[in-house]
């Protein structure tokens, strides 16, 4: 077969140079997150049509999450998207140290996130707001500046708080799932970086992992504001 | 990337100015949501989260320096959400219109 | 046979059993779909064929109405998710679609085999809830009846057809970058065939629709499971919100099971009319078309639902519009066969038969997407008729017709002729006898689902179920010369039908990298004025014996 580039290790038969195959993994890589955008998107819109419906009820669920753990967990992850963005870098660069440090250093800042968010968990199952049968909420108006409407005084008003923790679990769990594999991936991409797999020429690997971690950041960037900064004032 | 050759390498800088700004953003986003705007203050709120995800698309991920055709996947999948809200929100939005009639 | 039969080809490369499971060859793999999804299809058809029987009668005969209510779910499930959908892509894209580009593979032969997996696996899952039990909710899951009343293997199912949407969007993103990163020089967009376009236009369908049934279909999982109660009324939770979703995807779902069919049938329609496709940019984009407005159109299945009226007017007047694209495919068939030299072949037999079923399967639509008409008619026998018209008259004889179209190329070994025509007009008679009297008891207002109808259906139900057994003979028949074709047919030679196009250019079967040389593309598509694009250069021995 008449390839006009030499065979580098990297390059796979069915490709005729570095650059079709680079290209084609990042648009791979980018159809892949268009698809992940809607799949969050559906979760997306069943959220906002219920906030649109129960407006008050998702309000005063909201106002029982904390928003300093939730903003600390923003930091978090914006930190851990810059790392991952050097990592790339570095990886551009072919500094193999580098790209490793800068893995650690998101993986790291990963775990943090999903503590916290295991902390979360296990305050809202204290409080019994864990969906599903055990879940138990008596509304206290007096609490919170929310004006007493229709709405207020829907006989399911627990019902509907019920399902903002619903969403509430389902969406950021989903994201966390997603973080769990987007680690998995980090130390994939670590051992393959110690054997020096990597070069100036071949990193797709990181920076695919890159674009799925930014991905996963910004859905964190859209679900913050979202679930947690509900009628604050 | 570029369409050929060697991917451009953003400057250390650019990365951090990103960060800075969307470290900025966020504690605009969180004390903005204490004033009472009524119902801006959902639309300020997707509103900063969008320039958030903005530049992460554009910086970290690469797409100021990407092919046109990156350009079109990574709009498709917002553009096809919001389409995909819109419609769905036309129904619940419109569904108080039409009064139920009067037993008859 | 002369010294050159020997030649070495994707099938002959290898024959442990691991070179086909593990192979990363999009043509084997292209096979192992096909053997899976011709079990699901006679799967299908089987429980078809049983509740078929059971309507003979009007009241109860051969079952229950807890057994029906399972037969005609898993008839539409297995046909739905594991025949319909994947059927041309996985199998005739995944073979052609590299040949038709010049390529050696696709993009991502890994991903390929793993969507294989993938598919397997979410079809063993949907086997294994017909096996325990069944599930009675109908292909639709409708909450809250799946989501909390339902006493069947909901759960498997959903999990099921949640993991093989992901095959299909695997094999989606996969077309999309081999058809804009491994065409051919000389292959520009315009010189595509329009096999490769329909596929494109598919392949954006599943990447931005199948994910949302996804999500869908496992928060019905998860409420079942966890008793969360998303689209539970009891909390607040609104079921025809899982419709809004479910339809988001399952409409243009439509769209990806036909479009792929649309394909085939303008390739078949060029070869045997010798003629290139009449206003061949427009059919390209048209493919586009549909692709993009069949997203917004899904309201029309939920007229008679809560829907807000005016969101009903809105998806009904969008739901008019895909009509344009559609038409504008039908009316530019029919115009490269006018002036043509048409030979009824059977592919092409095969394809004026999807033209006839389409268009009459089409121009219902219209009557479903009408407000008015769709509150008459809804979940009626009209609506079954109406998509089994698209679906089966539309998509099953794309793929049977495309199926023969390439045989020889997939096999290198020609089918029997004769026995071929009479199988489609078998078909087409057995197809027309089920579903024609569908629409009529329909419209008299039969509603789906139902075991037990009034006394005066009956003579149109038995019209119905004799028609079930002439397809099915069709299809069997099919089956029997096909595979009698397999090992005693004669060898086909390059291009038998002297048709236009790269795949025909290279030997039957394929050899394992598609192309002894890299191809060079110099003409349009469908070139047929040019002799040099469409002639057989049979080697000695090839024709004739076998």
């Amino acid at each position: 077969m008449a390839d006009g580039q030499a065979h580098t290790p990297n390059l796979a038969h069915h490709f005729d140079s570095m650059d079709q195959q680079r290209e084609s993994s990042s648009l791979g890589m980018w159809l892949f997150l268009a698809q992940e955008v809607m799949f969050f998107g559906g979760l997306f819109v069943a959220y906002g049509v219920y906030r649109f419906k129960y407006q008050e009820a998702f309000a005063v669920a909201s106002n029982h999450l904390s928003v300093a753990w939730g903003a600390f967990n923003t930091v978090v992850l914006i930190c851990s998207s810059l790392t991952m963005a050097l990592a790339v870098r570095a990886a551009q660069l072919g500094d193999k140290k580098r790209i490793i440090r800068y893995l650690v250093a998101t993986i790291l800042l990963a775990s943090l996130f999903l503590g916290v968010k295991g902390i979360e968990y296990t305050e809202k199952y204290h409080d019994q707001l864990v969906p599903g049968p055990t879940f138990q909420y008596e509304p206290d108006f007096d609490q919170y500046a929310v004006p007493v409407t229709a709405e207020t005084a829907h006989p399911n008003f627990a019902g509907h708080v019920h399902l903002f923790y619903s969403f509430y679990f389902v969406m950021t769990g989903m994201h966390a799932l997603h973080m769990v594999i987007g680690i998995g991936l980090m130390i994939w991409l670590i051992v393959k970086a110690q054997r020096d797999r990597f070069s100036r020429e071949y990193y797709a690997p990181v920076e695919m992992t890159g674009l799925y971690w930014h991905f996963v950041d910004i859905v964190w960037i859209f679900l913050f504001p979202l679930v947690y900064l509900v009628w604050r004032h | 990337m570029s369409e050929h050759g060697q991917p451009h390498i953003a400057p250390l800088k650019t990365y951090l100015n990103v960060f800075a700004a969307l470290m900025a953003l966020t504690v605009l986003t969180v004390g903005v949501a204490y004033f009472d705007l009524g119902a801006m203050n959902i639309l300020v709120a997707v509103t900063i989260a969008c320039i958030k995800a903005y530049i992460v698309i554009l910086y970290f991920m690469h797409v100021k320096y990407s092919a046109r055709i990156i350009w079109l996947t990574a709009a498709a999948g917002f553009i096809w959400f919001v389409l995909m809200f819109a419609l769905t929100l036309a129904d619940y939005a419109t569904r108080g219109w039409l009064p139920f009639p009067e037993a008859w | 046979m002369s010294a050159q039969a020997k030649q070495e080809n994707y099938l002959n490369a290898k024959h442990t059993v691991a070179s086909w499971l593990f192979s990363l060859d999009h043509k084997r793999i292209a096979l192992l779909y096909l053997l899976t999804i011709l079990l699901f299809f006679v799967l299908g058809g089987i429980a078809a064929m049983l509740f078929r029987v059971e309507l003979l009668t009007p009241g109860p005969a051969v079952m229950e109405s807890e057994t029906y209510n399972r037969l005609f779910t898993m008839h539409g499930i297995t046909m739905i998710f594991f025949f319909l959908i994947p059927s041309i892509p996985a199998v005739l894209g995944n073979f052609l679609l590299p040949i038709m580009l010049g390529a050696k593979d696709l993009a991502f032969p890994r991903l390929n085999l793993a969507s294989w997996y993938v598919f397997t696996f979410g079809g063993l899952l949907g086997l294994g809830a017909i096996i325990f039990g069944g599930v009675d909710t109908g292909w639709t899951f409708y909450t809250p009846y799946s989501s909390t009343y339902a006493n069947s293997q909901v759960i498997l199912a959903a999990l099921g057809i949640f993991i093989a949407g992901f095959a299909s969007i695997m094999t989606g993103l996969n077309f999309i970058v081999t058809i804009h990163k491994m065409r051919a020089p000389g292959l520009t967009w315009f010189r595509l065939p329009l096999f490769v376009w329909s596929h494109y236009a598919t392949s954006i369908i599943i990447i931005l629709g199948t994910p949302v049934v996804a999500i869908t279909i496992l928060l019905v999982a998860i409420e079942r499971i966890f008793e969360v109660g998303i689209f539970d009324p009891a909390l607040g939770g609104d079921p025809v919100l899982f419709q809004h979703l479910f339809w988001f995807y399952s409409h243009p779902a439509v769209y990806i099971m036909i479009l792929p069919g649309m394909g085939v049938i303008s390739e078949i329609i060029a070869c045997f009319s010798r003629k290139r496709i009449f206003g061949y940019p427009v059919v390209a984009l048209s493919s586009l078309a549909i692709a993009i407005l069949g997203f917004f159109v899904w309201g029309h299945h939920m007229f008679v639902s809560s829907q807000s009226m005016y969101a009903g007017m809105i998806f009904s007047i969008l739901s008019f519009l895909v009509a344009i694209p559609s038409a504008i495919k039908v009316f530019n068939w029919v115009a490269t066969m006018y002036g043509g030299s048409v030979k009824l072949d059977t592919p092409m037999l095969y394809a004026l038969g999807f033209l006839g079923l389409f268009i009459i399967g089409g121009l219902t639509g219209l009557f479903l997407a009408t407000m008015a008409v769709n509150v008459h008619v809804h979940d009626t026998y009209f609506v079954v008729a109406h998509f089994h018209y698209v679906m089966v008259g539309g998509m099953v004889m794309a793929f049977f017709g495309g199926l023969h179209f390439w045989w020889p190329k997939i096999t290198g070994k020609l089918f029997p002729e004769l026995l071929g025509r009479i199988t489609v007009v078998i078909i087409f008679i057995g197809f027309n006898l089920t579903f024609f009297p569908q629409f009529i008891v329909g419209y008299l207002g039969m509603p789906r689902r139902y075991h037990i109808y009034p006394e005066e259906f009956q003579f149109l139900h038995v019209l119905s179920t004799a028609g079930a057994s002439v397809l099915a003979i069709g299809y069997m028949l099919m089956a029997v010369y096909l595979l009698y074709s397999l090992v005693l047919g004669p060898k086909a030679s390059r291009n038998p039908w002297k048709a236009a196009g790269l795949e025909w250019t290279t030997p039957s079967p394929p050899p394992t990298h598609n192309f002894s040389e890299p191809p060079v593309v110099k003409f349009e598509a469908y070139a047929y004025d040019e002799e040099e694009v469409y002639q057989d250069d049979a080697e000695p021995g090839d024709k004739g014996h076998g």
